[in-house]
């Protein structure tokens, strides 16, 4: 239990130390906000569809928590060249308290980095429909970001270096936050987007997250939970399989 | 008679077409310094990667403290420490969390911990840059805080790969004094490589020279000056492994990326 606490510090202290990294993660989902937000904002009312600034919101959160989760899975990379990785796969405690404390490190990072985002939202104009439901919201953050952290992990357990780094990002990363439902509604989405947007785990983190700051789910919020809470659950037994394979 | 807190037998690792160790067998006594020598390139890493549970044996046994670590890794973690020989810290941090968080992983009880954590770290003299973050230290800093944190538990086996490289002789003194006096006091079986031969000669109990993989001599330091009637460990080590330079020593991982481009083209 101490080693899961130790190592959950640790990703909190690296965090806190890095202001620059810190900052610059929050530069895109704020730009993304800002510019998407108030940009499009005319037409999806001129289209009926409402605040688009209010629906964009619970999408750039889950973009913010996606993108700060899957790095700091990834950092297991790092960890392996700068040598650091050895020390703690040769202490006395389990590999799965390891991969638990440092997903879980990784996880409350990312969920701070999207509660950051709420705050600099709701200073854009973005109000919460029903403070009852906050607490609900801090759920489906931090799920996406176990999930995503675990993800991350994963991914680093089996790649050497940082080489095949810009093919996550690109086919995986914005694949998923662009099939998520986090720019735009689903309900009205075309067929094969659809499809894909339902066998995508972020679209129900989404739309979860909708239902908790603004009151307007579209695949229904117990779903939401389920199938969120699910592959939660899978990504992490993944994730600590293939770390505890590791060698180095 | 001792028991063997290590048994090696018939130990091989292959990346691919290359046999990094290749059936080596050997044996270290409990409480003993034996020092493990060998050209770079020679299989002494991949060893001690093999011994420490961070890679699995092509063939071959192992017992630590009467535990087989392939079978039972998480007991076998218990019963040694390392200090690599190439960086391991944590960069981020302070030199004291770096001592911390590793004595928090080793279960060392709080004010022990404590205790420890000032006596090594004054002893390396590093106390006054305890609270700086270890990337703003120097090379030989970084190679201290590294032995410090190793001593900070006390296992019953300690393994130190090339633990003085890049060290002043005053600073590889003082460790050595303060290792042989841990291994008198608390029976800490001492299992170490290095280049420098007079250090293996100085506090090596025995010792066992691996060259290509296989081991060429084991014996004390005295009988191997006599096997090869010459004068001091290190022309017997020349005599054993022939004067030709050696390749930089290159991890497996590196054998398999080559391995894997060669296979690409």
């Amino acid at each position: 239990m101490s080693a899961i606490y130790v190592f959950w510090l640790r990703q909190l202290k690296r965090y806190y130390r890095s202001k620059a990294r810190m900052i610059g993660a929050l530069g895109q989902p704020v730009l993304f906000l800002l510019a998407l937000g108030f940009g499009f904002g005319p037409v999806f009312e001129k289209a009926g569809a409402g605040n688009y600034l209010e629906f964009l919101t619970p999408g750039i959160i889950a973009m913010s928590i996606l993108f700060t989760a899957t790095f700091s899975g990834i950092e297991v990379i790092w960890d392996k060249q700068f040598g650091f990785l050895k020390e703690t796969l040769v202490a006395p405690v389990s590999r799965l308290e390891i991969m638990l404390g440092r997903t879980l490190g990784g996880a409350t990072v990312a969920s701070i980095q999207g509660i950051i985002v709420l705050i600099i939202a709701s200073l854009a104009g973005f109000t919460i429909q029903n403070w009852s439901m906050l607490p609900l919201a801090f759920v489906f953050m931090f799920l996406i970001a176990v999930l995503f952290t675990a993800l991350g992990t994963a991914l680093a357990s089996v790649l050497d270096d940082m080489q095949g780094f810009q093919l996550i990002i690109n086919f995986l990363i914005m694949p998923l936050f662009f099939l998520s439902g986090a720019l735009f509604p689903l309900d009205t989405a075309p067929g094969i987007l659809g499809t894909l947007a339902s066998l995508n785990p972020l679209s129900y983190g989404v739309d979860g997250l909708r239902y908790a700051l603004i009151g307007v789910s579209h695949l229904g919020v117990f779903t939401d939970l389920a199938i969120l809470g699910t592959v939660t659950l899978i990504f992490l037994g993944i994730g600590s399989y293939l770390f505890s394979k590791i060698q180095i | 008679m001792t028991e063997n807190i290590i048994e090696v037998n018939h130990l091989t690792r292959k990346y691919g077409d290359f046999t990094a160790v290749n059936d080596i067998s050997f044996e270290v006594k409990k409480g003993q310094i034996f020092a493990f020598l060998g050209p770079n390139g020679a299989g002494k890493s991949t060893t001690i990667k093999m011994l420490t549970t961070l890679l699995n044996p092509t063939q071959g046994n192992i017992q630590l403290n009467n535990v087989n670590p392939l079978n039972e890794p998480n007991l076998a973690r218990k019963s040694f420490g390392i200090v690599f020989q190439d960086p391991s810290l944590d960069d981020e941090l302070t030199a004291y969390e770096n001592m911390d968080f590793h004595g928090a992983l080793y279960h060392v009880p709080v004010d022990l911990r404590k205790k420890r954590i000032e006596e090594l770290l004054k002893f390396l003299e590093l106390w006054d840059r305890k609270n700086s973050l270890v990337k703003t230290f120097s090379g030989g800093m970084k190679r201290r805080l590294e032995i410090a944190r190793g001593l900070l538990h006390h296992p019953k086996i300690l393994f130190l790969d090339e633990p003085t490289i890049g060290l002043d002789p005053q600073t590889r003194n003082h460790i050595w004094s303060y290792i042989q006096n841990l291994n008198k006091k608390e029976n800490i079986t001492v299992f170490f490589t290095t280049h420098y031969m007079q250090e293996a000669e100085l506090v090596a109990d025995s010792v066992a020279i691996i060259d290509h993989g296989k081991i060429v001599a084991k014996g004390t330091s005295q009988e191997l000056k006599e096997q090869t009637k010459t004068q001091n460990l290190e022309d017997a080590f020349l005599a054993l492994t022939g004067k030709t330079i050696r390749e930089e020593e290159v991890t497996g991982k590196d054998y398999m990326r080559m391995a894997h481009k060669l296979w690409r083209k």
